[in-house]
């Protein structure tokens, strides 16, 4: 087995660059250099050097969320951002953040936390580094796989929060837009366009967000449900309140248990605990028998365990994570989809996510086999497409596999079916033409 | 509806439909990419209280401290708006709102969301304005009240015709922090060129409408109001604003997309131009002051359209 040579053009362009170890790969495609510049300017040289020499290139922050998504057909050069890890700007009286794409959210946290302040995105944290490894992902992978948690019932997911981006295109230009103010419409939303497009666009090196108060007190209020009827009356109680909860979440571990449906509510301590009050009361009218349930809950989410054990990440022992997205009053006749095209295939997975926004997350052990998984996931988007059809739409519904075992990854599509896809090919071909941008990680293979 | 006559969906409704996010890409791209035929939009709950306040403070800069510390405290208020003495004195002019005398700044704070919220919040801002220097502080008691102060901000551009021949309504943004300085400067460049500014803006996030003031039957001035219109923009871009908060671009400003953006920043924003429409059919000339070149055009149709084979439209 011979070493591999860093070409003399990539070398100069990037103080450290090195043939990649076994352990640099991108859902399972081994890269073949790695390269971790430290500035802006030095991942443009890496990027120009990249293009010349005809290499493909696969961003990556924390890895988090790599395997997130089909293998990039090809992955000579992995593009590290842990050295972009510069908080840049925390105007903190404009409640807005400027980071570059290697800060970690937990860092971020952290700090803005000192200000009471907060970049209001959770998305799921398993248990320890099982399900999103060290400090749950950088701001950089975050906007480039679109991850939210519950708190996008309320605050939406990255794209809603970002105000400014900085990105270098395959060729190495390097490209700002937007900027540091909330209300700014001078431009292409370049920033949304990077929002969700898995490296395929070009390398995000810097993010601007708005920021919210971090809430002084938290609470949550929660039922148990006997099935899918009861959990949607339950979360439409929730959100036609005049309570604002900031997020409403749902937890299905499994077939047999019941549904707990919950409510977070965030402010000053005084009104979130008469909120809290109001909304057990108006549970408990509307839904006797099911006692509602107030804690007070400390700012870390407790984790799912059922969804980690199912689908925690790396490994053998990685299991498969669908989500699935749908128009929240749907809630009822999709659970009971779900259940349905998971029993066909004798699978019992867990379910979890954001009841109000119409984001589940459906996790299957590794142990499944890959043809039940497979099978569940085509019986699934078919069921979703009957109970979700609307008159002025063609789809209003989608399951995507984020991740799986290799096996079941060769089984099934990934994505599923997508709107507008020749207008997504047509933006794909204007930024990276000749395609060496994370080649093949999106729906239609672009 | 695309350029090249298609009807298709963006986005599947959802929020988080798999691939590119073309509604964000879209949304505020002034015409230029296509046509909007159908909108899915999400809905809120309208909320349970509505409080509306109105502060007077006898400077600008007494105002501007009071915004700072009402977002500083945590709260954020469904609108503040803010108002100087010359846009005052142009609404009471047309409405007869009856703002406080002698008011250098007035503000209107509005609050909103669950009542036991909305009570506390409006307790917390009644306080820090007075801190702040408000010498009177007014709360709508109903429906009613709330439309008697909203009157004065929403006739406010109209009413300036009371106190001027014509004007120009200026958008533009910068930091909240930076509002402080930034009016204090508007002021002096008022002064220096002789044309006087009524500030009517959206305190909360810093967009700005200037009101330029000008006399179109005085030879000069229009074009004075105009310099001075461009000079604000000058000084929203310098501070790490935009030269446009709402109003969009347009054709108008877009000489002013270079200030505030690279050479590099258009181009690649044009990529995007490029991709959905290649043969600059739709709003050709707004918003980037230099087209791109698109490069080959693909799906160039060579056949009849559909629809013109159909019989339903003409093309010539």
């Amino acid at each position: 087995m011979t070493a591999l040579t860093v070409p003399a053009e990539l070398a100069s362009a990037c103080a450290r660059v090195t043939p990649a170890s076994p352990a640099d790969t991108v859902a399972g495609r081994p890269a073949r250099f790695l390269a971790a510049p430290a500035t802006t300017a030095e991942a443009a040289a890496v990027l120009r050097a990249a293009a010349s020499l005809g290499l493909t290139v696969v961003p990556r922050g924390a890895g988090s969320r790599l395997d997130w998504g089909p293998p990039p057909a090809s992955c000579d050069l992995i593009v590290d951002t842990g050295r972009l890890d510069q908080l840049l700007e925390h105007a903190a009286g404009d409640l807005v953040v400027s980071v570059q794409a290697g800060v970690r959210l937990d860092d971020l946290a952290k700090v803005l936390a000192t200000a009471g302040q907060r970049l209001a995105l959770d998305p799921p944290r398993g248990t320890g580094d099982g399900v999103t490894g060290p400090g749950g992902g950088t701001i950089g992978g975050l906007i480039a796989t679109g991850a939210a948690g519950p708190l996008r019932y309320r605050y939406g997911s990255p794209r809603d929060l970002l105000i400014g981006i900085t990105v270098i295109r395959p060729d190495g230009t390097v490209a700002k837009a937007g900027g540091k103010v909330v209300k700014n419409v001078a431009g292409y939303d370049i920033g949304k366009l990077f929002a969700g497009s898995f490296g395929t666009l070009g390398l995000i090196t810097a993010a601007t967000f708005r920021l919210h108060p971090l809430p002084a007190q938290t609470m949550r209020v929660g039922v148990e449900c006997p099935g899918p009827a009861a959990a949607a009356e339950a979360a439409t109680i929730i959100a036609d309140s005049p309570l604002a909860p900031s997020a409403i979440e749902l937890d299905w571990p499994a077939a047999a248990d019941s549904i707990s449906v919950s409510a977070l509510l965030e402010g000053d301590e005084v009104s979130v605990a008469v909120r809290a009050d109001r909304l057990a009361q108006l549970l408990e009218r509307a839904m006797p028998g099911q006692s509602p349930d107030l804690t007070k809950r400390s700012a870390d989410r407790p984790a799912h365990p059922a969804l980690a054990a199912a689908s925690g990440r790396g490994g053998p022992g990685t299991g498969t994570l669908i989500r699935v997205a749908f128009w929240a009053g749907q809630l009822a006749p999709v659970l009971t989809a779900i259940r349905a095209a998971a029993a066909r295939h004798g699978l019992d997975p867990a379910i979890s996510g954001s009841a109000g926004a119409g984001v589940l997350e459906v996790g299957v052990g590794a142990t499944a086999a890959a043809e039940a998984v497979a099978g569940f996931v085509t019986d699934l988007r078919a069921g979703l497409a009957r109970c979700t059809t609307s008159s002025v739409l063609p789809g209003t519904s989608s399951a995507v596999v984020l991740h799986a075992p290799p096996a079941v990854r060769d089984a099934v599509d990934m994505w599923g079916p997508v709107q507008s896809l020749e207008l997504m090919r047509a933006v794909k071909d204007q930024f990276d033409p000749e395609r060496r941008m994370a080649p093949g990680r999106l729906p239609g293979g672009i | 509806m695309t350029p090249q006559g298609e009807l298709t969906w963006l986005g599947d409704g959802t929020g988080a439909s798999p691939g590119y996010d073309l509604v964000g890409a879209f949304t505020g791209s002034e015409g230029t990419l296509g046509i909007v035929t159908k909108i899915v939009v999400k809905l809120t709950p309208i909320p349970e209280a509505v409080t509306t306040l109105l502060a007077a403070f006898t400077t600008m800069g007494a105002g501007g401290a009071a915004v700072s510390s009402i977002i500083g405290s945590g709260i954020l208020p469904a609108a503040i708006e803010m108002m100087d003495a010359l846009a005052i004195s142009a609404a009471e002019a047309a409405v007869s709102c009856r703002y406080p005398e002698g008011a250098g700044a007035v503000l209107i704070v509005e609050l909103d969301g669950p009542a036991a919220d909305v009570e506390a919040q409006t307790q917390a801002v009644r306080a820090l304005c007075t801190a702040a220097g408000a010498y009177e502080i007014r709360a709508a008691r109903d429906a009613t009240e709330r439309a008697a102060i909203w009157t004065g901000r929403k006739s406010a551009f109209a009413a300036v015709g009371r106190i001027s021949p014509a004007y120009i309504v200026q958008d533009g943004v910068v930091p909240r922090t930076a509002l402080p300085k930034v009016l204090d400067r508007i002021a002096e460049l008022s002064a220096e060129h002789g044309i006087r500014v009524a500030n009517v803006f959206h305190a909360g996030d810093g967009n700005l409408h200037p009101l330029v003031l000008f006399d179109d039957m005085v030879p000069g001035e229009q074009e004075k109001a105009e310099i001075l219109s461009g000079l604000i923009l000058d000084l929203c871009i310098e501070h790490g604003g935009s030269i446009t908060g709402e109003h969009g671009v347009g054709v108008d400003k877009s000489r002013y997309m270079p200030r505030m953006f690279g050479a590099d920043d258009l181009d690649t924003m044009q990529l995007l131009r490029c991709a959905f429409d290649p043969g600059g059919l739709c709003n050709p000339g707004k918003v980037f002051p230099t087209p791109r070149l698109c490069g080959e055009v693909p799906g160039v149709r060579r056949a009849p359209h559909p629809l013109v084979a159909s019989g339903l439209i003409d093309q010539f």
